[in-house]
C-alpha cells in the first residue's frame, strides 16, 4: 500500500497540473470577453484567478468541483434532491440489484454450459453476441418493457440492464474456472468411482473460485456503468446518471463533474468491498498469503 | 511361488484412434501379478507402461483381450475399492487440509465420520505425516506433498496401489528417500504394487519382479524376477547382484530399441 503511494502521487500531481492548465486555458475566452465588454484590460493573475472560480466554466478547476463534492454529499440533507447521497444511494440500489442478478445469471448459465456440450454451443455464441449490442439503445426498450409488465419504477429496468452487462465477465471466467481442474485429478477422482455431483461439487466448484472472485471486481463496476447508463436514456431523475444529465442539460457542468466523480468514487468503493470478501474467501480456501 | 493372483492379462491390445491414424499403445500383453507383488514397470516414453496401469484402474478400455483385478472387470473392481492410484503430480487440493485431502475418497465413498478420522489418522501414521493433518499443502515439501497423495491412495484400504512414476517429479535424495519409505510400508501393509517409473536403479531397488517394455508397439519384452530379498537397505544398490540385475534391465531396454 505505501509503496504505491508515491507513484499515484505523481500521476495525481501531473493530473492536477494539466487540469488546472486546461481551465485557465478554455476559460479564458470567456474572461477575456467580460473585461471586453466592461472596458477594462485584466492582468494575467487577474485573467487566472477569474478562470478558476467562473460558475459556468467550460472546464471546471478541480478545487472547484472538489467542494461542489463536498458541499453535495456532506453539507446536503441525505432526502435532498440536490445531495450526491440521495442520487448515489438510488445508482447504488440498482447496481446491487444487477449485480446480484448477473451473478446469478452468470454463474447458473456457466454451470449448464459446462456440463452440457449441447447448451456450450446453443448458448455460448448467443452470450457473446449480448455484449456486442449497445446497452444505451436496448435501455429505453426495457424500460418500455418492464413498464408493460408492471414493475412501476425504474429499479427494475436499470437493475436489469446493469444484470446484462454484469453477467458476462462472471459467465466468461465460471466457465474457464470451472474447466480449470487437470484430466488428472479428474482421472483421480473416477477412480474414487465419484458421480457427476461429486465431481462438481468437490472439484470443479472449489476450483473455480479464484476465477470467480476475479470476475467479481469487473463485474461490479459493469453493473454501475450499466445502472448509469439506464439512467440516462429512460428520463429518469434521480440517480448519478440522471445528475450527469440534467447538469449537462441545464448548463452546470459543476453539476455534471461533481456526479461523474462521485460515481468513480462509488466504483472505488465498491470494488475495494469486493477484494475485501475476495480476501476473506481466500483465507477460508487456505491460500498463501502474499 | 505366489498363491493368489490379483491382476491377470491375457493378450491384451489397445489401440488409440487418433488423427494420425491408429496409435497401438499395448499389443499382446500377457502378465500375472501376483497377490504382495512389488511389480515396476519400466521403458521408453509410448512403451504402454502407463497406459497398462490406465487399463488396470479402468481409465481406459481395451479393445481386445481380457484382464481381470481380484478376478472381477476393472470396473467391477473399483467398485469394491480394490486399488488406490497415486498420480506423478500429487494433485492434492489446495483449499484443503492435508487431512481433509485424505478424507476426499472417504467423503466420496460415504464413510462415516468417525471412521474418516480414524483412517486419516492410521494413514497419515504410515506415511510419517503424523501432526501434519491440519496443514495446507503449499505449507509442504514436494517430497512430503507426495507422501500425503500415497496416504490419500491407501485411505480406504485398497489391497492394490497402483503408482504411475510417484516421485518422477522429485529430486534424487528425495526420492531416495522416499524409495526407502515406499518398501517399508509395502512390507508393513503387504498391498500388491505396480509401479511406472524411468529409472532403473528405482525399478530394480524396489521391485519383485520388474517388466521392461518397449514401444511402436506398445510391448512387454523381458519380465525379470529380482532375487533381491525383501528386506533391502539403500546399500544393496552397491552388491553385485543389484548391478547385474540393472545390467539385464539395460540390455532388456536396449533390445527394445533396436528396430527404431
Amino acid at each position: 500500500m505505501m509503496r504505491n503511494a508515491g507513484p499515484i502521487a505523481v500521476v495525481l500531481l501531473v493530473i492536477a497540473v494539466m487540469w488546472y492548465a486546461g481551465s485557465f486555458f478554455m476559460n479564458r475566452a470567456w474572461t477575456m470577453d467580460q473585461a471586453e465588454r466592461a472596458g477594462t484590460t485584466p492582468t494575467l493573475s487577474e485573467v487566472f484567478r477569474d478562470t478558476m472560480q467562473q460558475d459556468r466554466a467550460r472546464l471546471p478547476a478541480p478545487h472547484q468541483i472538489a467542494s461542489e463534492l463536498y458541499e453535495g454529499t456532506f453539507k446536503k440533507k441525505t432526502n435532498s434532491k440536490r445531495s450526491f447521497v440521495y442520487h448515489g444511494y438510488i445508482t447504488l440500489e440498482a447496481t446491487m440489484a444487477g449485480f446480484v442478478l448477473g451473478i446469478i445469471l452468470g454463474v447458473t448459465l456457466a454451470i449448464v454450459i459446462v456440463l452440457s456440450r449441447v447448451f456450450d454451443l446453443m448458448l455460448m455464441p448467443w452470450a457473446i453476441i449480448s455484449q456486442t449490442i449497445p446497452v444505451i439503445a436496448l435501455a429505453p426498450m426495457i424500460v418500455i418493457l418492464t413498464n408493460a409488465m408492471g414493475a412501476g419504477s425504474l429499479l427494475v429496468p436499470k437493475a436489469i440492464v446493469a444484470a446484462y452487462l454484469s453477467f458476462f465477465p462472471v459467465l466468461v471466467s465460471m466457465v474457464k474456472g470451472l474447466r480449470s481442474p487437470s484430466a488428472m485429478q479428474l482421472d483421480l477422482l473416477r477412480t474414487y468411482g465419484a458421480s457427476p455431483s461429486q465431481v462438481f461439487w468437490k472439484l470443479r466448484l472449489p476450483s473455480s473460485m479464484p476465477y470467480f472472485f476475479a470476475s467479481l471486481k469487473i463485474a461490479v463496476a459493469a453493473a454501475l456503468v450499466g445502472a448509469i447508463v439506464g439512467e440516462l436514456p429512460t428520463g429518469a431523475i434521480a440517480g448519478l446518471g440522471a445528475r450527469m444529465l440534467i447538469g449537462s442539460q441545464f448548463g452546470e457542468p459543476m453539476i455534471m463533474w461533481a456526479a461523474l466523480f462521485a460515481a468513480a468514487i462509488l466504483a472505488a468503493m465498491l470494488i475495494w468491498v469486493v477484494s475485501g470478501v475476495e480476501k476473506v474467501a481466500a483465507r477460508m480456501m487456505g491460500v498463501r498469503e502474499a | 511361488m505366489n498363491e493368489k493372483t490379483v491382476i491377470e492379462a491375457k493378450n491384451l491390445d489397445l489401440t488409440f484412434e487418433t488423427n494420425d491414424g491408429p496409435v497401438r499403445a499395448l499389443k499382446g500383453v500377457n502378465l500375472n501379478i501376483g497377490k504382495g507383488d512389488f511389480v515396476s514397470f519400466i521403458g521408453p516414453s509410448g512403451c504402454g507402461k502407463t497406459t497398462f496401469l490406465r487399463v488396470v484402474a479402468a481409465l481406459e478400455h481395451p479393445t481386445g483381450g481380457a484382464i481381470t483385478v481380484n478376478g472381477a472387470s476393472p470396473e467391477e473392481a473399483r467398485r469394491n475399492r480394490a486399488y488406490g492410484y497415486v498420480f506423478q503430480a500429487a494433485g492434492l487440493y489446495p483449499w484443503r487440509t492435508i487431512a481433509k485431502n485424505i478424507k476426499l475418497p472417504l467423503e466420496i465413498m460415504g464413510y462415516s465420520r468417525e471412521k474418516q478420522e480414524k483412517r486419516v489418522n492410521d494413514v497419515l501414521q504410515l506415511v510419517d505425516l503424523e501432526g501434519f493433518g491440519g496443514k495446507y499443502p503449499w505449507q509442504l515439501s514436494g517430497g512430503m506433498q507426495q507422501r500425503a497423495s500415497i496416504a490419500r491412495a491407501l485411505a480406504f484400504d485398497a489391497d492394490i496401489l497402483l503408482m504411475d512414476e510417484p516421485f518422477g517429479a522429485l529430486d534424487e535424495i528425495v526420492r531416495d528417500h522416499l524409495n526407502e519409505q515406499l518398501l517399508a510400508l509395502w512390507a508393513r501393509t503387504g498391498k500388491t504394487i505396480g509401479f511406472v517409473t524411468h529409472s532403473i536403479p528405482e525399478a530394480v531397488y524396489l521391485s519383485t519382479r520388474i517388466v521392461v517394455m518397449s514401444p511402436r508397439p506398445g510391448r512387454i519384452t523381458d519380465v525379470i524376477e529380482s532375487p533381491l530379498p525383501r528386506e533391502r537397505p539403500l546399500e544393496i544398490r552397491d552388491t553385485p547382484e543389484f548391478i547385474e540385475i540393472a545390467h539385464r534391465v539395460r540390455e532388456g531396454l536396449r533390445a527394445g530399441h533396436g528396430d527404431d
